[in-house]
């Protein structure tokens, strides 16, 4: 079978290792490099089918790699950060990275992102028509959204929100790029916006809206539409 | 008992050989006159100490081109010259500074009389003695005998010469060693002949003026004198230092009137030298009495109470009308043996002195009273008294024009009025006259009055003959009452004044003494020192204090009450306050400087330094500068008070913060240690190869190891931001959150820790949208949610509550617990701070980090007992149009 074959760049030899086992046991292979300029070049070489990328890197900002990166590599880039650096997440999720995790972080949540990146990679191939989550289920081309098989009337901006989260569930989404999708350029500060119909969504999807399970915070960050895969 | 109390020094003896054991020491090479070979001995024991391999260097020495004198200059290090300019023209001094610095063993000092240039350090070359010794150098110094301050008079008679360069005696009294350089007249006439000491011209006109055989036997006289007292005087402190009290030591004290006469710089010489050979202390009184002096009385007062004080006496001012009293008192007081009283020449006035001089011998009991001759000069000094009397002499054309008025009013009412209302009317004038004029004044116009009114009212009219027996009693009646009347008004007057005076600065005194005293802290003291010395001087000042380096603090931007001073007064600050001397403008230290600067110490510290500059630029007269200096004695030790309370709190609060970091590095190194031992237990358990992996096993040993990086991850947090929040430097991430949205996202984050305890959400629908840190929000409910599952026990049930008033949003987090003792309320908050007798793991950290995160966004939050047990913290949100949004 082929194995996919991912990057960690990362200066700290203790996190590779453990990265490096756990990954390694659910079928992946495992390429290591320490610093921002030799995971360029072996991303280069190896062509990875995903980055994992360390943001506190000691010669180049993580930041600068991932853009680097993302000149000419399309394929999925994880970002590995450290606690209360939102901006520097923000920043690179805005600028290609496909998803993040915050150390100290637990294995099980990251190999469960991974399948979800890679996952959606392929599903974005195709088009697809209707969606089912639990009781809700979301018809794209008569834009029939249903709750329990009743029908909820939604306001075309609530419809663009859920469908855009649908579109890239299991996908971090960070506020301005919802604000940008939904509401358009030059509202991409209006978060309030985004606070107030995610309220409006949550009150008509979930069970309660106070303690939400499909529309999910990212503190800080953004919002992730639950995934089950 | 007795016998020990007769062995030991007392502590004032003790204390003066102390000094003189820590300082430099001074030797002088003392001379009749120049050209004895002063300068040459000293070079000689120069050599003598250089051979010895001493430390030894020039100062400063002159050679006067005398040949032998060059020959022993060489070979010895000499310090450069300073060069100074003053209008073109260059003087060289001696570099007092580069000495200081070199800090050899011992310098030469040549002409310690010298005067130095404008700008210097020191008006004196002495003073810069002075300083060197005080730096522990020692010092080879020559002296001509003519400039002892003691014997500028006696050689002024003997030589007709006035010496202007003087030493104070007190110099030469210090000296640790006097060696006399002696040759015969013959000898030193002799020598001066062959061109030795001057060259031809000038030895020829020396010997003309100065070097006649009858000059110097009677200076070498006074040479040899002054040096024989000197050996006494050593011999009897030999004695009392090595506790040979067989000589019982002088008890006499003496004391001297001085007053501004000019014959009191003689009196003072003259009580000098019998303090000396007395071996006695000796006090200058000056009795200041309701007269005002005139300006030049004034500097002349001053000049011989700064001599006494450089003669080293100890000077006591008093005021009184009565100067016999005034001396008896004092005498008593300070337990005077004799007093010294000037006898004047001036013939006019000695009818009344002598009778003062007779009083004083009645009352004075036991004490002796020296009368001392006055000198000629005294009277070529009264004449310029003239300018007194000019200065009155406004006064009594005045007085003269007022009387005439009246005089010319009462001629033209002499129809209408009898000639003895005229003679009240007199008197009445005379009376109003004395409330305002002096004694003279009310003498002239007694007189005055009086012959106008026999001119010009008594019969026979315009004659000054008086033919009735009745109006001659009259007439000398009315004189004596108008000389009474007029003499009495005035003196009451005057006494009043001074009383008042006297009040006016004992006020200002409790003003200041108030002020300072209800101060409570040293910027106020310092604050109230300046207004009131502002206040009562009517001066520009400075005040710089001692910080804590023992240097004077420079920082005083934030005081514009005080003038700024450059680099240039800051030294002249500084050294004042190292020397405990006062110097700058007006004083012979520094003079060049703009103000004039007072030391503040007091016996335990050097506080620091006041310099003032007077508005109208003039020196600050006697009189103000006694109560200045009063005054800088009562802020100095304000000062010193605050200054020692804060150094008290500094200790406490050092005291305090020792014991947090001793509190801080136990309970974190606990707070690493047990995690770590878990760990590692853990581990080393999972990789013993004896053990039999059973799955749950490894899943027991996973979860403890869990937990443990759980724990450590929290502390680590912790630490983090509570550094983030000390450094002070936090900038808040603000944005627009739902508060459901928050409680979420901490409740998800800490499903770990609330697996044993119950969580209840209420959120009010309809809460607005608040703009805050999401981040900082959820760290501060995080924690105060951990603190409650760690204090409360396990299944209780934690409520989070938001709910919104008209004004504000409450964010409530309360536990159904025990709640906590009222007393620890008030310090939950705080840093490390942990309840006494709580169960182990906790830095005491996160509930302080939560407060700092909320009031970091101005919001506040509270804690309280809940009255059916438990806990309840509250953070309340005022709603504002900025922070918050309606949905």
């Amino acid at each position: 079978m082929n194995k996919k074959k991912i990057l960690i760049i990362d200066d700290e030899a203790q996190i590779r290792k453990i990265l490096k086992i756990s990954l390694e046991s659910v079928e992946y292979t495992v390429i290591e490099s320490e610093t921002g300029n030799d995971g360029i070049a072996k991303t280069a070489m190896y062509n990875p089918d995903a980055v994992l990328l360390d943001l506190g890197l000691p010669d180049k900002s993580g930041e600068t790699v991932l853009k680097e990166l993302r000149e000419w590599y399309k394929k999925p880039i994880f970002i590995l950060s450290v606690k209360n650096s939102e901006k520097d997440i923000i920043s690179c999720l805005d600028h290609g990275a496909n998803d993040y995790l915050s150390k100290p972080f637990n294995i099980p949540e990251l190999l469960a992102r991974l399948r979800v990146i890679f996952r959606y990679e392929q599903n974005n191939q195709e088009e697809e028509h209707i969606f089912k989550l639990k009781d809700i289920e979301v018809d794209f081309t008569t834009r029939n959204v249903k709750k329990n098989g009743e029908i909820i009337k939604l306001t075309s901006t609530e419809y663009s929100l859920l469908s855009l989260l649908i579109k890239n569930r299991g996908k971090v989404l960070t506020h301005k790029y919802i604000l940008n999708e939904v509401w358009g350029h030059g509202f991409s500060n209006e978060t309030q916006y985004l606070r107030v119909y995610i309220g409006q969504l949550r009150k008509k999807f979930e069970t309660d809206h106070n303690r939400p399970e499909i529309i999910l915070t990212e503190s800080g960050v953004g919002y992730r539409f639950f995934t089950d895969f | 008992m007795q016998f020990n109390e007769e062995e030991r020094l007392s502590p004032e003896e003790f204390l003066k050989q102390v000094n003189k054991e820590s300082r430099g020491k001074l030797k002088i090479f003392l001379g009749m006159c120049a050209g004895v070979g002063k300068t040459y001995e000293m070079l000689k024991t120069a050599h003598e100490d250089f051979k010895n391999n001493i430390d030894i260097i020039i100062g400063y020495v002159e050679t006067h081109n005398r040949k032998e004198t060059k020959e022993l200059v060489s070979g010895l290090e000499i310090i450069p010259r300073k060069i100074f300019k003053e209008n073109n023209i260059s003087y060289e001094e001696m570099d007092l500074e580069k000495i200081l610095n070199r800090k050899p063993k011992i310098v030469l000092v040549d002409e310690l009389a010298h005067s130095n240039a404008p700008n210097s350090r020191h008006n004196k070359r002495y003073q810069d003695v002075l300083e060197i010794i005080d730096a522990g150098i020692d010092v080879y110094t020559t002296l001509n005998v003519q400039h002892l301050e003691s014997r500028i008079d006696t050689v002024g008679k003997i030589t007709g010469i006035v010496v202007m360069e003087t030493v104070p005696d007190s110099i030469l009294d210090s000296a640790d060693e006097v060696e006399i350089i002696d040759i015969s007249p013959e000898e030193l006439l002799k020598r001066l002949a062959e061109g030795k000491i001057y060259q031809e011209e000038r030895a020829k006109r020396a010997s003309e003026n100065f070097f006649k055989k009858g000059n110097l036997t009677a200076l070498r006289e006074m040479a040899l004198r002054l040096t024989a007292e000197r050996v006494d005087h050593e011999l009897r402190e030999y004695l009392q230092s090595n506790k040979i009290k067989t000589v019982w030591k002088s008890s006499q004290r003496l004391m001297v009137a001085v007053g501004p006469s000019p014959h009191s710089a003689q009196l003072i010489r003259w009580a000098r030298r019998l303090s000396y050979s007395m071996n006695s202390q000796w006090i200058a009184l000056y009795v200041e009495n309701s007269k005002k002096l005139s300006d030049a009385d004034q500097i002349r007062l001053n000049s011989n109470l700064k001599l006494a004080r450089k003669l080293g006496a100890e000077i006591i001012t008093t005021s009184g009308d009565d100067l016999v009293t005034a001396l008896t008192y004092n005498a008593i007081k300070e337990n005077v043996s004799q007093i010294i009283v000037g006898k004047p020449r001036s013939t006019f006035l000695s009818f009344g002195y002598s009778k003062l001089i007779r009083r004083l011998i009645n009352e004075s009991g036991d004490i002796d009273i020296y009368v001392m001759g006055g000198t000629k000069k005294e009277l070529a000094q009264k004449l310029s008294s003239d300018q007194i009397f000019e200065f009155e002499i406004n006064k009594y054309l005045t007085s003269l024009a007022i009387i005439s008025i009246v005089i010319h009013i009462c001629y033209f009412l002499n129809d209408y009025i009898n000639y003895q209302t005229v003679s009240l009317i007199f008197i009445f004038t005379i009376s109003l006259i004395s409330l305002f004029f002096s004694m003279g004044q009310v003498l002239l116009v007694a007189s005055v009055s009086a012959l106008a009114w026999d001119y010009l009212f008594i019969q026979p009219k315009f004659t000054f003959y008086v033919n009735k027996l009745e109006d001659i009693l009259m007439l000398l009646m009315y004189f004596f009452i108008a000389v009474i009347t007029g003499s009495l008004n005035s003196k009451i007057r005057s006494q009043q004044k001074m009383v008042k005076n006297r009040e006016k600065r004992a006020l200002a005194l409790y003003n200041l003494t108030k002020d300072l005293s209800s101060a409570t802290s040293l910027k106020e003291v310092i604050n109230n020192a300046v207004k009131n010395i502002k206040k009562t001087f009517d001066v520009d000042m400075v005040l710089l204090y001692s910080d804590d380096n023992e240097k004077l603090n420079k920082n005083l931007s934030d005081n514009k009450n005080m003038f700024s001073i450059d680099e240039k007064e800051y030294n002249v600050a500084s050294w004042v306050f190292q020397k405990h001397q006062k110097a700058g403008k007006y004083t012979t230290t520094l003079p060049s400087s703009d103000a004039q600067y007072y030391p503040m110490y007091t016996p335990r510290m050097n506080v620091g330094v006041i310099g003032i500059k007077l508005k109208e630029d003039e020196k600050i007269s006697q009189d103000k500068e006694r109560l200045l200096e009063t005054f800088i004695y009562q802020i100095a030790s304000s000062i010193e008070r605050e200054i020692l309370n804060q150094k008290n709190q500094k200790n406490i609060l050092f005291e305090e913060s020792e014991k947090l970091y001793k509190n801080i590095f136990n309970s974190l190194s606990h707070e690493l240690k047990t995690p770590i031992a878990t760990i590692l237990g853990a581990t080393s358990n999972l990789r013993s190869e004896n053990e039999i992996k059973d799955p749950t096993f490894v899943k027991n040993m996973a979860e403890e190891i869990n937990l443990a990086g759980e724990r450590l991850n929290r502390l680590v947090s912790n630490l983090l931001d509570m550094s983030r929040l000390e450094s002070n430097k936090m900038l808040l991430n603000l944005d627009w959150h739902d508060i459901s949205d928050l409680i979420n996202s901490v409740i998800n984050n800490l499903k770990s820790e609330l697996i044993n305890h119950t969580i209840k959400v209420e959120i009010e629908d309809k809460l607005p949208l608040l703009k805050i840190d999401f981040s900082l929000f959820e760290q501060a409910i995080s924690n105060i949610i951990i603190n409650a599952t760690i204090y409360t026990p396990p299944q209780s049930i934690i409520t989070i509550q938001a709910k919104s008033s008209n004004d504000n949003v409450f964010l409530i987090i309360s536990d159904n617990g025990k709640g906590i003792d009222e007393k620890h309320i008030s310090t939950l908050f705080d840093k490390f701070y942990r309840i006494p007798g709580t169960k182990t793991g906790g830095t005491g950290l996160g509930l302080s980090i939560a407060k700092g995160f909320i009031e970091a966004h101005n919001y506040s939050i509270k804690v309280e007992n809940i009255s059916s047990g438990g806990l309840r913290f509250t953070i309340k949100i005022p709603i504002t149009s900025e922070n918050s949004l309606k949905i």
